[in-house]
């Protein structure tokens, strides 16, 4: 028989309500403080026997400063970032809606592949005869990158997406240069619904942005295009499918109009992942497309990174790849990383790129073949156009309820006069126990929200995420404004203060000033 | 497929609720002659067990750094990675969440990286530094473009110590930028006059200790003349572990510290993913590119980190921004700060220590060997040999015994006539044994 010295085994008719706790815990959820305020200078949670019986050849040059960083022991290093990662909402935890971003599953086969030593324990200078399978990989991820997209190269080593559109950009100033049209060449063309990225890069290696508007139905008009082409025109740089979520089915005439022109078209591939088997950028006159390896082929972006962005290149700027690029020869593979001899523009990374990720991206092509990629899309096209079907009559489509690919954007018209702001919904949404969609981007809609399910959810996760945003988006229109403007209240924190941080930022931790003892 | 949840039957389904006849409608914007009619030309799907059937296979091609007697370095080091800081980094809050743009569900990537910036700055003695940039030699071209802002000058100039494959991005860059660069020659020895190339119209200039051949320099006479000309020190580290043994950049007048921070807690990946560490003086902060974490507290009072001083980047400023840069190194950042924090400052002195005694020995034992000359007098881990034979070569014949002896000058400077030297890495993980292998194989084909 159990409890028999009286334990109980049905909760009470306890206070419904919590009660403030002497630690700040929460049972589960416990708060940490920086581990500068929990750490010794004389503690090291790594085991190594000093070093005995040697002169020194330092130069004059060693260090006679503490460094001023304490350490801990393995156990408390154990629990200091366990208890972090657990304010931390991520794909595993639910449903992470964020458009543009592509938070979709990240297969942990692949995490172990990327740890095979053969893989994570080989150094970028060995001699090349001793990391054949490497170069292999490098050569076969592009042959699955060249061909599902259509294009003829591609240059492997960006580090991420923005660094992709930088190597993309940089080939097409040099083919423009190559061609004695340096000093003329000098405008690109950025849709006003682009991200950030675009005008950056553009006007980081010295080109003029002009802004091309977006027409009423949230894609770019060939027209307007065609007014602002001209023999000035070095590039246009469009996102396709675009931030609205909408595939610009005027892309080719796009291209067209470019090309008449003599410019270059740079796509940005960040929503690449909605026609990944359906369309080849080949086929729709792209010169230069990056792809997020991180959004489209599942590596994990680790809260903010790393990332891995590798640009298919047309025939028109296939030469001009940076170094270092494998090629095949009798003898098996080599990596070209001497410029010379080259029409390569340059080097933009001191090695060959994020080979991690290349482990991990090509371990989820192979598991999904050409036949998994393209339904993945689909089933990403069809997450989100059912969260849409559902969710049009009470939010607001700012281009009507017409199919979207694979994200969703809805504006804030539906909340006016509700007092409730997109980002006061998206804080409620993290009472709810979701991530927020993206908000207040692109810019071209007001309040924007951009919901991007992606192909890894169930119906039933979406049905519940649909009724969700039902019952807030009712609360909202029924006047329980505190439900939202006071949102979120059940996270680690409330909402926090970014005006503070920025005007008097404490960007690190100092040690706290001695206490003054006082005069006797 | 095995990552996908949806089934026909809810497929089916959900088209007739959102009132499409098939998936092609959903489609119908694609223009109908560039929709695809067929797969591409590429395998099928596979099940786990062929994934890691064919991965592994190519990565059984490759010869693995711990496999053999390893002394490769110029720029990315062996060094070992206590087993907790994979486990954690591999916890699915930090693996698979986003850029805290939510910081109220973000703090834990807030704080590990506030706490990364803290133990950035101190390693490097600065007052500031960024939440991690994509690898070392990236950090070096931000550094430059950041110190153009800073003076409003647009010349560069970089020492002959510094890797070459970080003067090819600052190069690149620049080039495409248009602005200038004076690079030194090739600097052996440490000997180079830099303080010749500074003048009033150098907005910075770019010099690495250890430097790439593995001299230690000491930049104090430098970051006076730069002071009195206007110009911004930007000191390189490609060896962070050696932060924990001298004296920092910080401490002899840098204005920004650059390096790759790979040693410390992340893989060697044959190159990538890396972590580039940036730090500054405080009252360059604004011009700092990449992401930058700040403390403020919440609605309730509690303490609370957000990304900050936002205003200088691209989803802000588009084409005003400080950089392009969005994504940075996350993880990779996260691995470095578990073990700084494993190690604390007396395990990273002592790790440096062992390093520096490691290599002593070493450059004990070459410079017995008929054909071997030890180039450096000061060095962390890392020197530079003039062999009696062209140094490439070299390393292949001894990659047949299975001993990496170190990188060729040759491989970095193809053009430099520097085909006999040879750069030799030696940290915590060679054991004696791997030392005599080296000595050894060394004396069989000089």
């Amino acid at each position: 028989m159990l409890n028999r010295q009286g334990r109980p085994t049905a909760p009470g008719l306890a206070s419904v309500s919590a009660h403030e706790t002497f630690t700040g815990n929460k049972a589960l959820l416990q708060e940490e403080p920086l581990l500068f305020e929990i750490g010794r200078y004389d503690v090291t949670g790594v085991d190594l026997d000093e070093p005995q019986g040697f002169t020194p050849r330092l130069g004059g040059l060693e260090r006679s400063d503490g460094i001023g960083l304490p350490g801990l022991s393995e156990p408390e290093t154990m629990r200091h970032f366990v208890r972090l990662s657990q304010k931390n909402y991520g794909i595993d935890t639910g449903l992470f809606p964020l458009g543009s971003c592509t938070m979709k599953h990240n297969p942990r086969l692949n995490e172990r592949m990327a740890r095979l030593p053969g893989f994570a324990d080989v150094h970028p200078l060995q001699p090349q005869s001793t990391v054949q399978g490497a170069l292999e990989l490098m050569n076969e991820l592009g042959r699955w990158l060249t061909e599902l997209t259509g294009m003829p190269a591609v240059a492997l080593s960006p580090k991420a997406g923005a660094h992709g559109e930088l190597c993309g950009m940089m080939a097409i100033k040099a083919a423009i240069e190559a061609k004695g049209e340096g000093a003329t060449r000098r405008t690109v063309l950025v849709p006003d619904s682009a991200h950030g990225t675009n005008p950056a890069t553009a006007a980081l290696i010295q080109f003029d942005v002009k802004p091309v508007p977006v027409r009423e139905d949230g894609t770019v008009d060939p027209e307007a295009v065609r007014a602002l082409a001209g023999p000035d025109t070095a590039a246009i740089m469009l996102t396709n499918p675009n931030t609205c979520g909408l595939f610009e089915k005027d892309v080719a005439k796009i291209a067209e109009i470019i090309h008449a022109a003599g410019g270059y078209f740079y796509c940005d591939g960040a929503n690449y992942n909605a026609i990944v088997g359906k369309a080849r950028p080949g086929d729709l006159g792209v010169d230069a497309m990056h792809i997020n390896l991180h959004k489209t082929f599942s590596t994990p972006h680790g809260g903010g990174g790393p990332g891995s962005g590798p640009v298919v290149l047309s025939e028109r700027l296939a030469a001009f790849a940076p170094v270092p690029f494998v090629r095949t020869d009798a003898a098996g593979f080599a990596l070209v990383e001497d410029e010379e001899g080259t029409e390569a523009f340059g080097r933009i990374t001191a090695f060959h790129g994020q080979t991690g990720m290349y482990v991990r991206a090509l371990s989820y092509m192979l598991s999904h073949g050409a036949d998994g990629c393209r339904q993945a899309s689909e089933d990403a096209v069809l997450n989100a156009n059912y969260v849409r079907a559902r969710l049009a009559d009470l939010m607001s489509l700012p281009f009507g309820n017409r199919p979207c690919m694979h994200e969703v954007l809805f504006d804030d018209a539906w909340l006016k006069d509700t007092g409730v702001s997109t980002l006061d919904f998206a804080k409620a949404m993290i009472d709810e126990g979701y991530h927020p969609m993206t908000v207040y981007f692109p810019l071209v809609v007001h309040g924007a929200m951009l919901v991007e399910p992606t192909e890894s959810e169930s119906r039933a996760s979406l049905d519940l995420f649909i009724a969700t945003l039902r019952d807030l988006a009712m609360a909202a229109k029924r006047g329980d404004a505190a439900r939202f403007t006071g949102a979120p209240y059940l996270a680690p924190r409330r909402r926090l203060d970014e005006t503070r941080a920025a005007r008097s930022p404490v960007l690190r931790w100092t040690p706290p000033a001695p206490v003054q003892e006082a005069a006797e | 497929m095995r990552y996908l949840p949806l089934s026909d039957a809810d497929r089916k389904d959900m088209l007739a609720v959102i009132g499409a006849s098939s998936i092609d409608d959903l489609f119908a914007d694609i223009p109908s002659d560039k929709l695809m009619k067929g797969l591409p030309d590429l395998p099928r799907r596979k099940g786990e067990l062929e994934v890691e059937r064919i991965m592994s296979r190519m990565a059984g091609k490759n010869v693995a750094a711990s496999s053999v007697p390893f002394f490769v370095g110029a720029g990315a080091y062996k060094h070992h990675v206590p087993a907790t800081v994979d486990h954690l980094i591999q916890r699915s809050e930090f693996l698979t969440s986003y850029t805290p743009y939510q910081p109220e569900i973000a703090q834990g990537t807030l704080q590990y990286l506030f706490e990364f910036q803290t133990q950035v700055a101190a390693l490097t003695g600065m007052e500031v530094a960024n939440a991690s940039m994509y690898d070392g030699s990236t950090a070096c071209g931000e550094a430059v473009l950041m110190a153009h802002r800073v003076t409003r000058r647009r010349k560069a100039v970089l020492s002959g110590g510094l890797h070459p494959h970080y003067a090819d991005v600052v190069r690149t860059l620049s080039k495409m930028a248009g602005d200038e660069v004076v690079t030194m020659a090739p600097d052996v020895t440490a000997t180079e006059d830099l303080l010749a190339a500074v003048d009033g119209s150098v907005s910075c200039v770019v010099v690495q200790t250890p430097d790439v051949f593995g001299h230690l320099r000491d930049l104090r006479k430098l970051s006076e003349k730069c002071r009195e000309a206007g110009a911004l020190l930007i000191a390189v580290f490609t060896e962070v572990v050696s932060l924990g043994l001298v004296t920092p950049p910080g401490a002899m007048g840098a204005d920004i510290v650059v390096g790759e921070g790979q040693s410390i807690g992340n893989a060697l990946n044959f190159g990538g993913p890396y972590v580039g560490l940036f730090a500054a003086k405080q009252k360059y902060v604004r011009q700092m590119p990449g992401r930058l974490c700040g403390e403020t507290v919440d609605a309730d009072g509690a303490r609370g980190f957000v990304l900050t001083l936002s205003t200088r980047e691209q989803h802000i400023r588009r084409d005003k921004a400080t950089s392009n840069i969005c994504t940075n190194s996350g993880l990779c950042a996260l691995a470095f700060t578990i073990h700084m924090t494993l190690l604390g400052q007396e395990g990273l002195g002592r790790l440096g220590r062992i390093n520096h005694a490691n290599a002593v020995k070493l450059a004990d034992m070459l410079s017995s060997v008929r054909g071997v000359e030890v180039l450096n007098s000061a060095f962390f881990n890392e020197f530079t040999l003039r062999l009696s034979r062209p140094a490439a070569a070299v390393v292949e014949e001894l990659a047949a015994k299975g001993v990496m002896a170190g990188v060729p000058v040759s491989r970095l400077l193809p053009k430099a006539g520097l085909d006999d030297l040879l750069i030799v890495a030696n940290t915590e993980v060679n054991t004696d044994d791997d030392r005599a292998a080296l000595v050894e194989a060394l004396r069989e084909v000089l």
